[in-house]
């Protein structure tokens, strides 16, 4: 099986943004550009958060929505906002497959349930935001778009999606997010150790090599990542990018699983 | 005109848009006049086995769709759990499929050897090995990969009626075929220039 690698891309308004530690957000783009080179490009997936919609408790805006899935051939999924079963209605209707709940789901679990239930557990995923506490080594997750802490913690929510029949978790590392600094190990890790679902690890994938080895020796079923994808050098010059199927081939070739 | 069958659930918008990309109107719909007007038949569906059946028959689509596909011998495409349908039972559910392929759905979970399970569902691109050759998986460019997403794969009794196969942990039947009908658990609408490629050489049969 070839290990999926994910572009997560960050609407705001009608543009792409691209922060760090989910803040201090830059200006990319546009988004129906950046798909139109992400298609030439045969991304294996894309995703696409709303950072505004869940802490303005706005709508999606299924108008972009519209106009980004009808350039889109490839595997799409959508998250910001999402709070009932009409608005996930709505968005599989402009043609999205895939809807991402994080805030919504930590606050009425029951949705994700219904949800589940309703559309499929394949259509249905939850990314976890996670930050490392400062003193010992708890991993808490945080909701609307990392401003606010729940006390959940990453390992037992994980568990808790799982059983609520969630078809894949997105684990983002909010300590990593754009630092280009590598995925944080132990957490996806810790995760992928407990449940059986696809795990896509987030936060801080900065190459090819990075993409690989957490799905090779570390079980994540894809690697996602931002800034990657779309900053360029050590002064972020903004460059929509993506490895040709031939350099990611050669990098999962030159990878030997290891077991365990 | 390609009439895809409207039963509810899942993205169907994403088939038309892949259609129009490349030349072809179709309609989305449930309505018999409509579907009983089709030239070419797409048969979508995400979601669970029972709640498609049930739906296929409370829109009275289900002699409708017979009398198309076994008299008029209209061309149709299953995708995903379409293709599912199209067989004569699975193991996620207790109606009877329609039963056009003699095959039956069975669950990966549980099928795995042991040591070699992966997670389900089975979420992401797999390569296909061409098992006979088909004008639907003709002039695919090379090295064809598609995108899945599914927890249950089709199991035909019929070795003549497999076109593709594909590995997760073992080797299952990824597309059916058996004269004018044609069944893929991948989504091509979602598979980039394989995606296209397939999709016309469906409308062009």
């Amino acid at each position: 099986m070839r290990h999926r690698i994910i572009p997560i891309l960050l609407l705001k308004n009608n543009g792409l943004y691209k922060g760090i530690h989910f803040k201090d957000h830059k200006y990319v783009g546009d988004p129906i550009n950046a798909v139109k080179i992400f298609n030439d490009k045969e991304v294996d997936e894309l995703v696409f958060l709303d950072i505004n919609a869940s802490c303005e408790q706005k709508e999606p805006n299924y108008n972009i929505l519209r106009d980004i899935a009808s350039e889109c051939f490839m595997p799409l999924a959508y998250g910001g906002g999402v709070s009932s079963l009409e608005m996930i209605k709505e968005i599989l209707r402009v043609g999205i497959e895939k809807v991402v709940l994080n805030t919504h789901a930590v606050r009425n679990p029951l949705f994700v349930q219904e949800a589940v239930k309703y559309f499929g557990s394949s259509t249905i995923v939850v990314s976890i935001d996670v930050k490392k506490s400062f003193w010992g080594n708890n991993y808490n997750v945080y909701i609307n778009s990392g401003k606010e802490k729940t006390n959940l913690q990453a390992v037992e929510w994980a568990i808790e999606l799982e059983k609520m029949g969630v078809g894949e978790i997105i684990v983002n590392s909010i300590d990593k997010d754009g630092t280009l600094s590598g995925y944080d190990i132990n957490l996806i890790r810790r995760i992928v150790d407990v449940v059986k679902i696809p795990v896509i690890a987030a936060g801080g994938g900065s190459s090819l090599t990075d993409f690989v080895k957490i799905c090779k020796h570390h079980k994540a079923s894809a690697s996602a990542a931002g800034a990657y994808f779309v900053f360029q050098g050590k002064h972020n010059a903004v460059l929509i990018t993506y490895p040709t199927q031939v350099e990611i081939e050669k990098e999962f070739d030159s990878f030997v699983e290891l077991i365990n | 005109m390609i009439v895809i069958i409207d039963y509810g659930l899942g993205n169907l918008g994403s088939i038309k848009n892949m259609l129009r990309k490349i030349g072809y109107n179709s309609e989305i719909s449930s309505e018999t006049k409509i579907v009983d007007q089709a030239s070419k038949i797409i048969l979508p569906g995400v979601g669970s086995f029972d709640t498609g059946m049930s739906k296929l028959n409370d829109l009275g689509l289900v002699p409708l769709l017979n009398k198309k596909v076994n008299d008029e011998k209209t061309p149709v495409l299953g995708i995903c759990l379409g293709a599912q349908l199209m067989c004569q039972s699975s193991e996620e559910g207790e109606l009877n499929g329609l039963g056009w392929f003699d095959a039956k759905v069975l669950a990966f979970k549980g099928r795995f050897d042991s040591g070699k399970e992966l997670p389900v569902p089975n979420m992401g691109w797999l390569d296909v090995a061409v098992k006979k050759e088909n004008v639907l998986i003709g002039n695919l460019p090379l090295n064809p990969r598609f995108y899945f997403v599914h927890s249950y794969f089709m199991a035909s009794n019929q070795t003549e009626d497999i076109l593709l196969s594909s590995n997760y942990s073992f080797d299952y039947t990824s597309a059916l075929h058996k004269e004018n009908i044609y069944g893929v658990q991948f989504h091509p609408e979602k598979s980039h220039k394989y995606g296209f490629q397939l999709l016309k050489n469906f409308a062009e049969i």
